[in-house]
């Protein structure tokens, strides 16, 4: 995976996770452009589209759009998967999660992400183990001599 | 300075402005806080503060001043810090930016922190943006941590690993080993992680490739005990095991079995089993067979299996998702070169699909109609393609118009069949076709000689109810000014008789040559059309006579230059009128990619005093860099090219030919034995060109100068450009003056290489003195004769 952008319908960006060394400029760049493209889409249409000279998987869940850009070889449909195994992960942990979630924890959904995918790929492909690491990595903020750390 | 807010406190600030305006001012306030606190000494918040720094910056708003933050974050003892610091670095840090090399040496200590979270912050970000530089330094400890550590550890490990040689390719040989050993163990993270490394390693090098070829049987392994097991509910989704697995797996086993028998017949009857018995009613169990289709295609497998496998695609382009019929076509217009049979099976759904409401889907269909349509199918797959093209979307549909001509040029089953699809498809999207329809639609017309009087009957119809798609109007203009005479004898066989008048002919031609919605080309066709007329029929001449002289006027350069030559033939040369204007003979058939009609092929010239092509006034070409360099292929002028027909090969009495240049004298020409053909002729200078093939790509060009003034032309030179790709040599010529009255020529020789065979043209630059002065002139030369493209 090249990157993975997630933005409401109105076009704001609530996650963008980049796998590839771009500047902040290009950054910008694709992002306006590729959530252009994405919005203009009707409802029931395909879910994959070809964009410069990458394959875009893109999903919505509600009022936000995760979309996933892959390269020539990648499997599209086990991208849909993967999409929506970091959306039950989400709300797992968030409890029924909803955009605010996301919005006022942006730096939470981050880091279940990262205890998802590593360096753009899938690292743990079981739901419960992925939870069982977030859950003992929030509780190594608590260290019993020195309290909240 | 204002107290810092916590996180969530400035995000509900942010959202509550309801201006930009009012956004960038709470914006400014809070990173001007956080600025100061970041100044100030450890206060226990700091995390908080680049974390608001994060969310200002995923807003778009600059956040270069807290890299250095970042590393100072990273370096903290606290974990709360760390992560923060971590994901900053992620999110401001790429390996362009200097400050990341300064948290190599906080990566190379995390990595051995005895907190494994810590670790796996380390991993992670080495993994998401760790440059070619921070990979060769922290490899020998990723290495470490591959061979020694628990699996939670191992299984990120693995995939840094995988980052690193897509950065630093020669590292592979590095982890090699260990890789292999990972296939072994339990826990389905590291195996995934394992088979990515090995996948990624393999792809890079062929003699790892080579090695890892042995894991096959191990890796079957694996995948049949993830298929045939029970449920696993640790790793279950909809009833298909690991998935995400599987899937890896199915792809390594597709790198490792191709263009390999051994390894293909050792994985033979896995793929059969996963194709056969995994569930498809969801996307998941679709995933894996799309990537078992996709493996079973690539491998070299039985022909049993790959029966199995286009079926499955065939139940895929069945299946109601949309998503699932879209992989489907994808995956057949891969092999609908080497399967074609099979996928010929599957053609109505195909077609079916042309009527999807999704675009993506809709060019999927079209591409793989086209690759489909055969021999046996073209009449019903035509109907299909040309009711597609009616309805198609406009990004589509000069896509289909070339796929259909080719389609129609191939398989056509009769020329009356071939001559009324590509005019549905001018009257269709007349104004999607490429330029060389109108110059191929028209020899083909005139090759077939007994459809004369059907074609001309359909296209003055299709004139008269509509005269706004260009290459229609062009091509019936062309028709009626050749066939008129079997227009106005109003008999046809083959559709219903019509009566044409004169009258209404000319009215017709008349109404294309001043409507506005006539291109400048088009115009040209019709005037010339009207003229070639004066010697079909027999009452209206003078009604012709003043179309023709009140264009002689006209603002336009090029149908004024025409005007003024018809007017000529009128006037002084009437006795000819009625030879300049006969029947064109048969053309041959040309290459393709002449744009815009002017397919100058000749081999026997009748001199029509052609003169060169001239470059009206208001053309936008550059006559630029002809010493023998290169070019960008050249743009011939719309206004040039359409009325003039290819001159006839044999027929050397006839006086045919360009009908663009009549002024001056008619004076036939020796006929030569060799091709040659006349590229300049003015002011008593003549060059004729020939050529001769000498190889598949070579080419002699010999170009002959001769003057036949009265005075003697000194200081002759010839100098030649050529298309980009093509490689010109020119060699010395053979003097360089012309003496008087044609009594010596000059000759030079131009050896010319088309490596790419592309469309071989040649600029002239004629450059001489005569009586004292200097003359410069250009000539473009579009086709060769005798030359096959």
């Amino acid at each position: 995976m090249q990157f993975m952008l997630l933005f409401s319908r109105q076009g704001k960006l609530r996650l963008q996770k980049w796998y590839v060394p771009l500047s902040d400029k290009e950054k910008k760049k694709i992002t306006r452009e590729l959530v252009q493209t994405v919005l203009a889409r009707k409802p029931k249409m395909c879910s994959f589209l070809e964009w410069r000279d990458l394959k875009i998987v893109y999903k919505r869940y509600a009022s936000l759009y995760f979309c996933c850009a892959i390269e020539d070889q990648d499997n599209e449909l086990i991208t849909l998967e993967i999409i929506h195994r970091y959306v039950e992960l989400l709300d797992k942990y968030f409890g029924s999660v909803c955009e605010l979630d996301i919005i006022f924890n942006f730096e939470k959904a981050y880091f279940i992400l990262d205890e998802f995918l590593l360096g753009g790929e899938a690292q743990e492909t079981s739901k419960k183990n992925v939870l069982k690491a977030i859950e003992q990595a929030d509780l190594s903020y608590f260290s019993f001599s020195r309290g909240w750390i | 300075m204002s107290p810092s807010v916590p996180l969530q406190e400035m995000i509900r600030a942010i959202r509550s402005a309801r201006t930009q305006c009012e956004e960038r001012g709470v914006i400014q306030r809070e990173c001007a806080a956080i600025r100061a606190q970041f100044r100030q000494a450890d206060n226990g918040g700091r995390s908080h503060n680049l974390a608001k720094l994060l969310y200002v910056h995923m807003l778009g708003y600059p956040a270069h001043f807290g890299q250095m933050e970042c590393v100072r974050m990273i370096a903290s003892p606290r974990y709360s810090e760390k992560r923060v610091g971590y994901l900053g670095a992620m999110m401001l840090l790429d390996e362009k930016q200097d400050a990341s090399l300064l948290i190599t040496n906080s990566i190379k200590n995390d990595l051995s922190n005895s907190n494994q979270y810590i670790q796996s912050l380390a991993l992670c970000t080495l993994a998401c943006m760790g440059s070619a530089e921070m990979c060769r330094d922290l490899a020998p400890e990723i290495d470490r941590l591959l061979r020694a550590s628990n699996s939670y550890i191992k299984k990120k490990a693995a995939l840094c690993a995988v980052h690193i040689v897509r950065k630093v390719h020669d590292l592979g040989e590095l982890f090699t080993k260990a890789a292999r050993s990972l296939l072994t163990e339990k826990n389905h993270g590291v195996v995934h992680g394992a088979v990515v490394l090995i996948t990624e390693l393999c792809e890079r090098n062929s003699e790892t490739l080579e090695r890892f070829r042995k894991t096959v049987p191990d890796l079957v392994q694996i995948m049949k005990g993830l298929v045939i097991s029970g449920y696993s509910p640790d790793h279950d989704v909809a009833g298909i095991s690991d998935p995400f697995l599987q899937v890896r797996i199915l792809r390594l086993l597709r790198i490792l079995g191709r263009n390999n028998e051994a390894a293909s017949d050792a994985m033979n009857d896995l793929l059969a089993q996963v194709a056969t018995n995994t569930d498809s009613t969801k996307t998941v169990g679709n995933a894996v067979l799309y990537e078992t289709v996709l493996t079973v295609l690539d491998i070299k497998s039985e022909s049993g299996l790959r029966v199995l496998a286009v079926n499955i695609l065939g139940r895929f382009l069945l299946n109601n998702d949309r998503n699932i019929r879209y992989i489907a076509m994808t995956s057949l217009q891969k092999i609908v070169g080497t399967d074609h049979n099979a996928v010929q099976r599957h053609r109505g759904t195909i077609v079916d699909c042309l009527k999807d409401q999704d675009a993506s889907v809709k060019r999927r269909a079209l591409e793989l109609s086209l690759a489909l349509v055969s021999a046996s199918n073209i009449r019903s797959m035509m109907k299909e393609l040309l009711s597609f093209l009616s309805s198609c979307p406009p990004e589509l549909r000069s896509q289909t118009a070339s796929g259909i001509f080719n389609a129609a040029e191939r398989y056509a089953p009769s020329q009356r069949w071939h001559i009324d699809t590509i005019l549905h498809v001018l009257t269709t999207a007349g104004g999607d076709v490429r330029d060389e329809t109108v110059p191929n639609l028209i020899q083909l017309i005139t090759n077939t000689s007994e459809l004369h009087c059907y074609t001309v009957h359909k296209l003055y119809r299709a004139l008269l109810s509509d005269i706004s798609q260009q290459p229609l109007v062009q091509v019936a203009c062309w028709c009626i000014g050749e066939y008129g005479d079997l227009l106005l004898t109003g008999e046809c066989q083959e559709t219903e008789p019509v009566q044409v008048t004169e009258d209404y002919v000319l009215d017709v031609l008349e109404t294309v040559l001043q409507s506005h919605m006539s291109s400048p080309s088009t115009r040209g066709f019709a005037l010339t059309a009207t003229m070639k007329l004066s010697t079909r029929i027999t009452e209206n001449v003078d009604r012709i006579r003043s179309i023709v002289s009140i264009y002689g006027s006209c603002i336009d350069v090029e149908l004024q230059q025409r005007a003024v030559e018809y007017n000529a033939l009128f006037k002084k040369y009437d006795h000819m009128r009625a030879a300049v204007l006969e029947r064109m003979p048969v053309i041959e058939k040309n290459s393709q990619g002449h744009t815009n009609g002017e397919t100058i092929k000749e081999s026997q010239t009748v001199k029509v005093k052609p003169g060169e092509p001239q470059q009206p006034a208001n053309q936008v070409c550059d006559l630029l860099d002809l010493l023998g360099g290169s070019e960008q292929p050249l743009q011939p002028s719309p206004a040039l090219g359409s009325a003039a027909p290819p001159i006839p090969v044999s027929a050397p009495n006839t006086v045919g030919g360009d009908l663009l240049d009549l002024l001056g004298g008619l004076e036939p020409t020796p006929i030569t034995p060799v091709a040659t053909v006349t590229v300049y002729e003015k002011d008593g200078v003549t060059v004729t060109l020939s050529c001769e093939k000498q190889s598949d790509s070579g080419l002699t060009v010999t170009l002959t100068a001769s003057n036949s003034t009265e005075s003697d032309i000194r200081g002759f030179t010839l100098q030649a450009a050529v298309p980009k790709s093509v490689q010109l040599h020119m060699k010395a010529p053979s003097g360089d003056s012309l003496p008087a009255r044609g009594t010596a020529k000059v000759t030079q020789m131009v050896v010319l290489n088309n490596p790419n065979k592309v469309n071989l043209k040649m600029r002239l630059r004629i450059s001489y003195t005569s009586q004292g002065s200097a003359v410069q002139d250009t000539v473009q030369i579009d086709s060769f004769p005798g030359l096959g493209q």
